[in-house]
């Protein structure tokens, strides 16, 4: 059994409550960083190499210290809980069993950071779980761990919960700031960061909640220990959403050490897949980051083990490789269809584009007409390469990174699986009755010596 | 005494400028003028908050600074991106910049009607201009394209929500020139359209400037609509007093007749001094105005066809821009040929003229 | 005409409280959540200009930000709305499926109302329940896991409800 840090006691009975979550350790970190200079539970985070959970990876620490501090203004700490990226149910199942964990992490950093107002932006989706954290503030703020003067040491601190609307785009740190203000989810342009300007003009820092919750084992320990955990630039442990064509869908606690192979296949974590069918193809972290084959996700290309770690994850780059994203792990089994698994992600983007600039707006609802074309039996050869190059005049042209979100399902789904759309538009009549199948893409990758 | 302001060196296609520091990439190559200056569909200089939208401007950052000599990874937004001390940019020497510009074009053609034989801004629209600088000949978009219900916005401004791009030049304008804020942007993603509500602003005064800010056809000039094609009248300036604005406009006559008023616009399109309501639609004639002089015009704009404002008679002789050669190019057409020979009167011959009947009156003569 | 009861205005008011003063504007979002909640299940103008009262901003202000947010109603909806997730996830697990099915059983479209007011149903994307693929939403709740017996039980609770 691996080490689990944030989600050990997410089954104790009654821990959504105070009393049952303070009597099993909670709120100890709280106790101990208020004892601390703020600036010190900053260099504890450094130590950790705490990276941001919510798919960038970000280094926290260094985030944390980028917060300018102009004299009299006030710093405002953002929970981002719109966890929309397709494949991500990790945030809501933390907060729905183990709310309290995320509050009392929102405490530490917002001591850490001097934010007196802290602000949970959750999606609007998540209307049950509102009242479950709006419950746990209230009793957070009972025994005297929020609010004014917390635990005697002068620092007063509010959180607020805030419902989102339906709108992927707010989880995009800026998006969610103008959200947060009342406006449009469009994102701002940048420069300047939020840590200089974010809510209301003022310094900002915009965290995940899983991000947030690692906080408290980080104080708990030490950061030292907590970055003993896991491997490499993989610190501590990471919590995976599973779902797709796996027995066992649901949220893990895992420690970045074990393999991808381990992960779909022990019945610790996803029990293998369902129906006794074979794996064709999985998206290892949420549905923007490159879809692999089954042999390239199970084996680098250099032919070694793959780990659910962000480096092994992204070994080999988008050539070979994926990324760990926000740990969304989407199994697609041997009677899947690539076309149209991808169709559907290139539909979401289309919908979820805020409208602001041409590339996105445009490009999202092209790329989807012509995949649906394919999907239909009505693509010529022709309309792969076009796909292509319209993903291709996306990425990494936008304001925002959700033009990269949108293109790269549909770059990694031609690279690794073109052969696949070639039978599209080359069987047009059987495409539309039967799928490709598993084809050749589980069989053993020659490596060059 | 002013504090002066710092100048540093930023480098554009391989041409150095100095500029104050906080101008962008922008308005430092438009400092250099010329080829480099990258095409603009949104930022406005006059409007706070413009650009950063529609990425034609896209440069590639070869050198950050000379402090921080790395390239930027992404190209980026010239109109919203400051140049640092030492900056290089690349803008029509970066292939990565041709290729993002002209993926943007097509995208910003992708829903556009291409309906320019009966739009009023053609001749004047940019994005006519961008495609024919920086698009292709054909379209790859095979799909019905956008189309949105139709708004009637009264008696001045004409709406086509389908030639929209999306600039929100419209929406700083007037959030920026009309005291209370009555025009936005509805839905999201490629259903977003600039409000219908900006009906209900036309009492304000400015509200017509939306028309000069719009890079395309979206919003036009009602009263000038299906009047004329721009290039066919004759742009002057001239000015009147107003007690609301300055008065400084630009007539677009045909003849005495004045088809429309706009206010004046710089050599980047962009707007000198916002005009009122009064001035653009209700002063049509021409003793409303006192009239400057010919207004001008680029020559590469189609709108220069007949202007022949500022030509200038070269000096050199014909024999000096041929190094020194003289070709005999000019002839006296009567001595070569028999046809036009002033001496034979054609109609003293009788019947069909055949060459032998010039060949024996030139005799005979 | 719109108006919230002396209770809800308690509400408003402690949303309102959550920003910093003269920021009031931060409780558009929730603020439009209530309104749709109260208001019918839907945000007509005349609501939204309500809100826009409240809060003192501008109705465009508000409209703005009620189109963007797919969770916003602008046309009425049934009194129960069947929103069924699509997106890569559930789709892999048959969502499109018990799309059909809900289309077969209330015999609507997608985005269609029944005759009788009772049902809406909508094709939404992603909302984070990928593990417990197929789902929907319906009203505050989730409901996960969906098989054509689950949605005839749905369907039958929603209709004893009334």
């Amino acid at each position: 059994m691996a080490k689990k840090l944030l989600l050990e006691k997410a089954h104790v009975e009654g821990i959504r409550y105070f009393d049952v979550y303070r009597r099993e350790g909670g709120y100890q970190a709280v106790e101990k960083a208020l004892k601390m200079a703020p600036n010190d539970v900053v260099e504890e985070v450094k130590k950790s190499g705490l990276r941001g959970r919510g798919g960038a990876g970000f280094a926290t620490g260094l985030k944390w210290s980028f917060l300018a501090k102009p004299e009299g203004v006030p710093r405002y700490l953002v929970c981002n809980a719109d966890e929309s990226e397709p494949g991500t149910f990790k945030d809501r199942y933390l907060m729905e069993f183990i709310p309290h964990l995320l509050i009392e992490g929102l405490v530490v950093a917002s001591y850490a950071l001097g934010s007196n107002r802290t602000y949970i932006y959750i999606r609007g989706e998540y209307a049950w779980i509102v009242a479950i954290l709006e419950q746990a503030i209230a009793e957070a703020k009972q025994n005297g761990f929020l609010g004014k003067n917390i635990l005697g040491t002068g620092f007063d601190c509010e959180i607020y919960v805030q419902r989102g609307a339906g709108a992927y785009i707010c989880g995009e740190e800026t998006a969610l700031i103008e959200s947060l203000e009342g406006k449009r989810g469009n994102p701002r342009i940048k420069p300047p960061f939020p840590a200089i300007k974010g809510l209301w003009g003022c310094p900002t820092v915009v965290n995940n909640v899983e991000t947030l919750a690692a906080v408290v084992p980080i104080m708990n320990l030490g950061g030292e220990e907590y970055a003993k955990i896991g491997v490499g630039r993989s610190t501590g442990t990471k919590l995976i959403s599973a779902c797709g064509n796996i027995n066992k869908p649901g949220v893990y606690e895992i420690d970045m050490t074990i393999s991808v192979e381990e992960f779909i296949y022990s019945d610790e974590y996803c029990g293998g897949i369902a129906n006794g069918k074979r794996l064709k193809a999985c998206i290892p972290g949420g549905s923007s980051v490159p879809i692999l084959p089954a042999n390239l996700l199970l084996k680098t290309a250099k032919g070694e083990t793959r780990y659910m770690n962000y480096e092994s994850l992204s070994d080999g780059g988008f050539a070979t490789g994926s990324m760990m994203g926000s740990g969304g792990f989407i199994v697609l089994d041997e009677d899947q269809c690539v076309v149209r698994h991808t169709l559907t992600l290139a539909r979401f983007y289309r919908h979820e584009s805020c409208g602001q600039c041409s590339p996105c707006r445009e490009g999202t609802g092209w790329m989807e007409k012509i995949l649906q074309k394919i999907e239909n039996g009505d693509g010529v050869k022709t309309d792969i390469d076009l796909l292509w190059d319209i993903q291709r005049k996306i990425e990494g042209n936008t304001i925002c990174p959700l033009g990269d979100a949108a293109a790269w399902p549909v770059a990694a789904a031609i690279r690794h699986f073109r052969d696949e759309f070639e039978w599209h538009v080359n069987n047009r009549e059987l495409c539309r009755k039967q799928n490709y199948g598993l084809a050749h893409y589980a069989d053993e990758i020659h490596v060059p010596a | 005494m002013s504090e002066e302001v710092k100048k540093i060196k930023v480098t554009i296609d391989n041409i150095s400028v100095e500029v104050p520091a906080g101008t962008t990439i922008l308005q430092a190559a438009r400092m250099i003028g010329g080829d480099v200056v990258p095409p603009a569909m949104c930022y406005y200089t006059k409007l706070e908050g413009s650009g950063g939208k529609c990425r034609t401007c896209l440069v590639e950052v070869s050198k950050g600074s000379e402090a921080d000599p790395r390239p930027m990874p992404k190209l980026v937004a010239s109109c919203r991106t400051g140049v640092m001390d030492g900056m290089e940019v690349k803008n029509i020497t970066s292939p990565r910049v041709t290729d993002a510009r002209n993926g943007v074009v097509e995208f910003l053609l992708l829903n556009h009607p291409l309906d320019c034989p009966v739009c009023d801004q053609a001749g004047e629209c940019h994005l006519q201009d961008l495609g024919y600088e920086h698009g292709k000949a054909g379209t790859r978009y095979e799909f019905k394209r956008r189309t949105f219900d139709k708004h009637d916005l009264g008696p001045y401004i004409q709406l086509h929500m389908t030639r929209c791009i999306l600039c929100y030049r419209c929406v700083f304008t007037a959030d920026q020139l009309t005291e209370k804020r009555v025009h936005g942007v509805l839905s999201r993603g490629d259903h977003a359209e600039i409000a219908t509500y900006i009906e209900k602003s036309l009492d304000n005064n400015f509200i017509g400037n939306v028309i000069d800010v719009c890079p395309v056809g979206a919003l036009t000039d009602k009263t000038f609509r299906f009047k004329n094609r721009v290039w066919f009248t004759k742009p002057v300036t001239a000015h009147r007093e107003c007690k609301c604005c300055s008065g400084k406009v630009t007539l677009w006559q045909r003849g005495e007749e004045v088809l429309r008023v706009t206010a004046r616009k710089d050599q980047w399109g962009e707007v000198e001094e916002w005009i009122c309501n009064e001035c653009r639609f209700e002063k049509k004639k021409t003793s409303d105005w006192v009239i400057e002089g010919p207004a001008h015009v680029n020559r590469h704009s189609v709108i220069s066809q007949g202007h022949y404002e500022k030509v200038v008679k070269p000096t050199e002789t014909f024999k000096a821009v041929h190094d020194g050669r003289d070709p005999q190019l000019l002839m006296d057409i009567h001595s070569v040929s028999e046809v036009n020979d002033p001496n034979v009167d054609l109609s003293a011959i009788a019947g069909p003229a055949t060459g032998e009947v010039f060949k024996l009156t030139k005799k005979s003569s | 005409m719109v108006k919230f009861t002396e209770d809800k205005m308690k509400e408003v008011q402690s949303m309102i409280d959550r920003y910093p003063e003269g920021k009031q504007k931060s409780a558009l979002i929730p603020l439009l959540h209530l309104a749709q909640q109260e208001f019918g299940g839907w945000l007509s103008a005349e609501t939204m200009d309500y809100v826009a009262s409240l809060l003192s901003i501008e109705p465009i202000e508000v409209y703005e930000v009620a189109t963007f947010y797919s969770m916003f109603n602008l046309q009425p909806v049934g009194k129960h709305v069947f929103e069924v997730c699509q997106t890569g996830p559930c789709m892999l697990n048959g969502s499109d499926q018990i799309i059909d099915y809900i289309k077969q059983r209330l015999n609507i479209g997608v985005g269609e109302t029944t005759a009788d007011g009772m049902f809406t149903l909508k094709t939404v994307e992603c909302l984070g329940a990928c593990g417990y693929a197929p789902m929907m939403q319906l009203g505050m709740h989730y409901r996960e896991h969906l098989t054509k017996t689950k949605v005839d039980e749905i369907i039958e609770e929603c209709r004893n409800k009334q």
